[in-house]
């Protein structure tokens, strides 16, 4: 039965106002959190490191300095500057030192940072020498390891150094219990622990690092009470003095005490979702389902007659505006893979109750209604659809993404669900799934997921293949034999498994290398008291306290290798237009279409290990010689012309994406080339290995690190994103699209899998081409599809915003598992997305 | 299902003609010769070259029933959830009737919608013999004077018109008037009117569709190493097509859309 009011209320004039002061600067690093932390280290030297944890919460909310923004009703900001930054020592910090004169001018996420901000953060790094997460991770490592992530094949940059973050927890259990309540579990558990128990020490220090971390938050919130006092002590106008009051009397309640009301509920859970990014800098952490756990809250207050719709989807869009205020900056690397700014707070509605029906409801609408008239990338909001879904919902849904934001992303609970339960998972607990980040399904409040554990770029293996494990001069992987000595496309696909496997494994030692430091360096007891079992195991979420464990790093690149095991099949084994040597050859020649630095350099130094072999001695200045040689080198024209009839015998090939069996059953296997044997592997947290396949937006910095591909991609061109198809290589239409994406096995990709599809406005104008584009997802969801996300915008608009950026400032894209500005994206990023097929309409 | 025709493309996950999400089928070959028309490579049944993006192309295929039906039926799933189906068009997909009957009847038999877009050139013997496998009949109808239909096409419409209101008295099909809205061949209100109400006289006919003349053919044309007969005519304003719409709305009882 269908109880629920789907009726829009109009934007309340407040929220264009926060909007614009919230960018009206560019963002600004500020040193308070690495002072204070750093100062609480110095001072807790010899403690058990979750009490320093703690202690160290404790002393940054006691003395960070606070601020309430004008007009906010929700409160709480990390920084003064609005979208500011903190930065995190203790998991890295040298990488800032190094780009401290170029944060402020890279392309890609851009910082201010001042003089004196410098100054401070480089004397509270000073004390991190040899402290970090990242530095112990890399102790941890096999040297083959670091030999593998030297040539690219996988980077696990983001919890090498940073925190992990990827996390829901319980703002339910906040929201009814209080932290009180939270408190009181952990007293309750500590009468139970008996000095004769042997994990009694590690166990009490948890709790009471938990019971401190809680006092820290609620004293915390209490300095907002005091401070909306003042302000409204000084405040002129009445009725904001009002509003103040009532902030003040809300921060002195929650989260300390269960919330009663829906504003108490809304601000509790923004200081929960703010604190938890003041403790570490992991980001996705996860919202989670909003609707769901806010519901009861709104529902007692209409009940009760004392909250208008109006003032609740205002408060809904202050958390709204209050989501795009966090922010992170990470090295520029990480930011080329991560562009936009995003903290990948993933805010889902709808799907099904645990009890398997529809869970609708009236926050369900007005979720969605807050992203419309916000219209900024965060939350990163999706929907949950499934067979008994509203299709009022999911037209509300389509009617926004319609706008070109990016938003919303579309889950099919039909995969999700089972790939869970296949995990390990309850059925009422798979039923209850959000999502993290871009795209990874887990449970929350009870999983440690480790999403996003890596990016894996598939096509590295496949290069291996063919330079029998060499890479830039020197032996990078296993060797496989030579490639022209193959007989078969079996041996050929074998030597790719074998490459695939070897480097798996040490993608493995990587990420359980990383897992081991941050339990050791950084375990976090306010996150971990809101994540089942923590406070029953008495450990923390880093330490395997939770429930549920995975790692899930993410590969990609799966059409480029489908359509490049498909050439190798086809032109070298089937039809014999093209020797092994050939290809092999054109590969390294760039299909004669010249060469970039990286690939010179890569080139000479594969000259110079010949060289070496004979007995030659291989000097820098050599290195330096042989690179202008082949930057000037011309092809003979005969040599030329047989690469672009290569070019062209691949380009008449048929490609991944085009609804062709053939094709589409390559690369079905070629995914379980990544899929199945990572899920054989073990984490330290006593979890399992399940893979994702997405690459977030890394296809573009990785594949600037891939030479040219069998597929016809040339040198560090992108790869293709997640799941979908080479970008351009999809000419059969959306359906088309969607089959071949459908074919491939999703379900044991249970960390998650991304299709980006681009649509053109005119594909969805109207109320039937809403009820289409919503049939089109159904359809692809029918076929057991797992994820979809839309840009809708038109190429010429794409175009005058990277020439005209400052009439585009509110354009707001799909990137991958995420929503970013269009023009705060680096030039190659926005070259890849107008590059994406454009759906649109027919004739 | 052996029986064979011509084709010169497929299109899938066409929104525009017809009810849902649906796959069209181009039967090359047209008795009309529209001086607007955007598929010139439709209008020969002859196959033949196109330049397409500096690439020689070749328009037209031989093609079993069996072999279009195999690519329609990939996108079942997509015309369960949106009701949509399959389209043919053209050309005149009547001027191959034995194909064009094949193809519906393969597609009824296993449940999918079926649609056409013609303007019912052909004997009404034809027409009969597909409306048991026919949900949607996207009739066009150009202009009312049979002079002027002549001279911007190439033949009267006196057949044409009279077949319409035979389909409609059949009451076999739901019947769809369509009207490509040309600048300078019969965009006047008063020359739209009269397309209107005379579908408005076609019993069970509730809806008409005006489509706004477009230029996206001209590259065809040179493609082909013809000249484009509409030189730089530009295509109706939106606020005509909009007054226009009112003048059907004024007029008749019909639901009238813009664009299809």
């Amino acid at each position: 039965m269908v109880t629920y009011n789907s009726t829009p209320v109009v934007k309340s004039p407040r929220i264009s106002r926060l909007v614009e002061h919230l960018f009206a600067k560019m963002p600004e690093i500020e040193a308070a959190r690495a002072e204070l932390i750093t100062e609480s280290y110095q001072q807790t030297e010899g403690l058990p490191v979750i009490i320093r944890k703690a202690r160290a919460l404790e002393h940054m909310l006691n003395n960070l300095p606070i601020i309430i923004r004008p007009e906010e009703l929700i409160v709480g900001s990390t920084t003064l500057a609005p979208r500011g930054c903190q930065t995190y020592p203790e998991f890295s910090y040298e990488w800032l030192e190094a780009e401290f004169d170029t944060v402020e001018r890279r392309s890609a996420d851009p910082f201010y940072i001042s003089e004196d901000t410098k100054q401070r953060l480089l004397k509270a790094n000073a004390y991190w020498k040899g402290k970090t997460t990242s530095e112990l991770a890399t102790s941890y490592m096999a040297p083959e390891t670091l030999r593998a992530m030297k040539h690219n094949f996988f980077t696990p940059g983001n919890y090498f150094y940073n925190g992990v973050g990827h996390v829901t927890v319980q703002y339910d259990q906040v929201l009814s219990l209080g932290l009180r309540g939270i408190k009181e579990k952990a007293g309750k558990e500590m009468e139970q622990c008996q000095f004769g128990d042997a994990d009694y020490s590690t166990k009490m220090r948890f709790l009471e690092a938990v019971v401190m971390s809680c006092d820290a938050v609620i004293a915390y919130a209490n300095r907002y009470a005091v401070l909306a006092e003042e302000m409204a002590g000084r405040e002129q106008n009445a009725e904001r003095r009002q509003e103040l009051m009532t902030i003040a009397g809300i921060c002195k309640k929650v989260p300390e005490y269960p919330a009663e009301g829906f504003q108490e509920a809304c601000q509790s859970f923004w200081f929960i979702q703010q604190v938890l990014q003041i403790e570490s800098s992991g980001h996705s952490i996860s919202p989670g389902r909003f609707d769901q756990y806010m519901y009861p809250y709104y529902e007692k207050d209409r009940q009760a007659g004392i909250l208008t719709r109006e003032y609740a989807q205002e408060l809904i869009d202050c958390i709204w505006v209050k989501l795009n205020d966090l922010n992170k900056c990470r090295d520029a690397a990480s930011a080329e893979g991560f562009a936009g700014y995003s903290l990948f707070q993933n805010l889902i509605v709808g799907g099904q109750t645990p009890d398997g029906r529809d869970a609708t409801n009236d926050l369900s609408f007005m979720c969605i209604d807050a992203s419309h008239h916000v219209f900024l990338p965060q939350p990163s909001l999706s929907i949950r659809v499934w067979n008994g879904s509203s299709k009022e919902l999911l037209l509300r849904a389509a009617e926004l993404t319609r706008t070109g934001i990016g938003l919303p992303a579309y889950y099919n609970d039909e995969v999700i669900i089972p790939a869970l339960i296949n995990r390990g998972i309850s059925l009422d607990d798979a039923r209850g799934y959000n999502i993290i980040g871009c795209v990874e399904p887990q449970v929350p409040g009870k999983t440690d997921g480790w999403h996003d554990a890596a990016f894996f770029n598939m096509c590295r293996p496949l290069e291996m293949v063919f330079s029998n494990g060499y890479d830039a001069g020197e032996l990078a992987s296993i060797q496989t034999g030579d490639v022209e000595s193959f007989q078969t496309f079996e041996e050929f696909y074998q030597a790719y498994e074998k490459q695939m496997n070897y480097n798996i494994s040490l993608l493995v030692n990587a990420d359980n290398a990383i897992d081991v430091a941050h339990a050791k360096l950084c375990p976090l007891p306010f996150l971990s008291c809101l994540v089942d079992d923590c406070m029953k195991k008495g450990t923390s979420v880093q330490e395997g306290g939770a429930v549920y464990n995975f790692t899930g790093p993410q590969g990609f690149g799966i059409a480029n290798v489908a359509d490049s095991l498909y050439t190798v099949k086809k032109l070298v084994f089937e039809e014999k237009k093209v020797t092994m040597g050939e290809l092999k050859r054109a590969l390294s020649m760039n299909f004669g279409k010249g060469f970039d630095e990286i690939t010179a350099r890569e080139i000479a130094l594969q000259v110079g290990q010949e060289m070496a072999a004979q007995g030659q001695e291989v000097t820098e200045a050599v290195i330096a010689a042989t690179i202008q040689q082949v930057l000037t080198m011309e092809i003979p024209e005969a040599e030329k012309r047989r690469y672009q009839e290569i070019l062209d015998l691949i380009d008449d090939l048929p490609k991944f994406g085009n609804d062709l069996d053939e094709v589409d059953s390559l690369a079905r296997e070629a995914a379980y080339v990544y899929t199945r044997p990572l899920q054989q592997y073990k984490n330290p947290r006593g979890g399992i290995f399940h893979a994702g396949l997405y690459p977030v937006s890394a296809n573009v910095p990785l594949g600037a690190q891939t030479g040219a591909t069998p597929d016809g991609r040339l040198a560090h061109t992108p790869v293709a994103d997640g799941v979908s198809p080479s970008s351009g290589k999809d000419v059969n239409g959306p359906t088309a699209a969607c089959n071949s994406v459908a074919r491939l096995d999703h379900s044991i990709a249970s960390n998650g899998t991304l299709f980006n599809m681009k649509m053109h406005p005119t594909a969805m104008s109207g109320q039937k081409g809403l009820e289409n584009f919503v049939s089109l997802i159904r359809g692809y969801f029918d076929q057991k599809g797992m994820h979809m996300q839309f840009n809708v915008v038109d190429r010429q608009t794409l175009l005058d915003a990277q020439k005209n950026p400052e009439k585009y400032s509110g354009l707001v894209v799909r990137v991958a598992g995420y929503s970013a500005l269009f023009t705060t994206l680096s030039k190659s990023l926005q070259d890849d997305i107008i590059r994406r097929t454009e759906q649109a309409v027919n004739r | 299902m052996n029986v064979s025709g011509r084709i010169f493309d497929i299109q899938r996950y066409s929104i525009h003609d017809g009810a849902g999400i649906r796959t069209i089928i181009f039967l090359k070959g047209c008795a009309l010769r529209c001086r607007w028309c955007c598929n010139p490579e439709s209008q020969s049944f002859e196959i033949e070259p196109m330049m397409v993006q500096g690439r020689r192309k070749i328009m037209g295929r031989d093609i079993t029933v069996m072999e279009v039906m195999q690519t329609v039926k990939r996108d079942m799933p997509y015309y369960s959830r949106s009701e949509g189906g399959l389209t043919l068009s053209g050309g005149e997909c009547l001027l191959q009737p034995e194909f064009a009957r094949a193809l519906l009847k393969a597609a009824k038999d296993i449940g999918i919608n079926t649609a056409i877009e013609s303007m019912g050139f052909a004997s009404y013997e034809t027409i009969e013999g597909i409306l048991p496998y026919l949900d949607t009949y996207l009739m066009d109808i150009k202009h009312m004077n049979p002079q002027k239909h002549a001279l911007f096409t190439g033949k009267e419409n006196t057949l044409m018109l009279e077949n319409a209101r035979k389909i409609a008295a059949s009451g076999l099909t739901q019947l769809i008037i369509r009207v490509p809205v040309v600048p300078g061949f019969n965009e006047t209100p008063e020359e739209i009117r009269a397309i209107a109400e005379f579908a408005a006289s076609l019993p069970g006919v509730e809806q008409i569709h005006l489509l706004p003349y477009h230029s996206y053919g001209r590259g065809k044309y040179e493609g082909l190493g013809r000249e484009y007969p509409m030189g730089d005519t530009e295509p109706p304003s939106f606020e005509h097509m909009q007054r226009l719409k009112e003048t059907v709305e004024l007029h008749t009882r019909l639901y009238c859309q813009i664009g299809g």
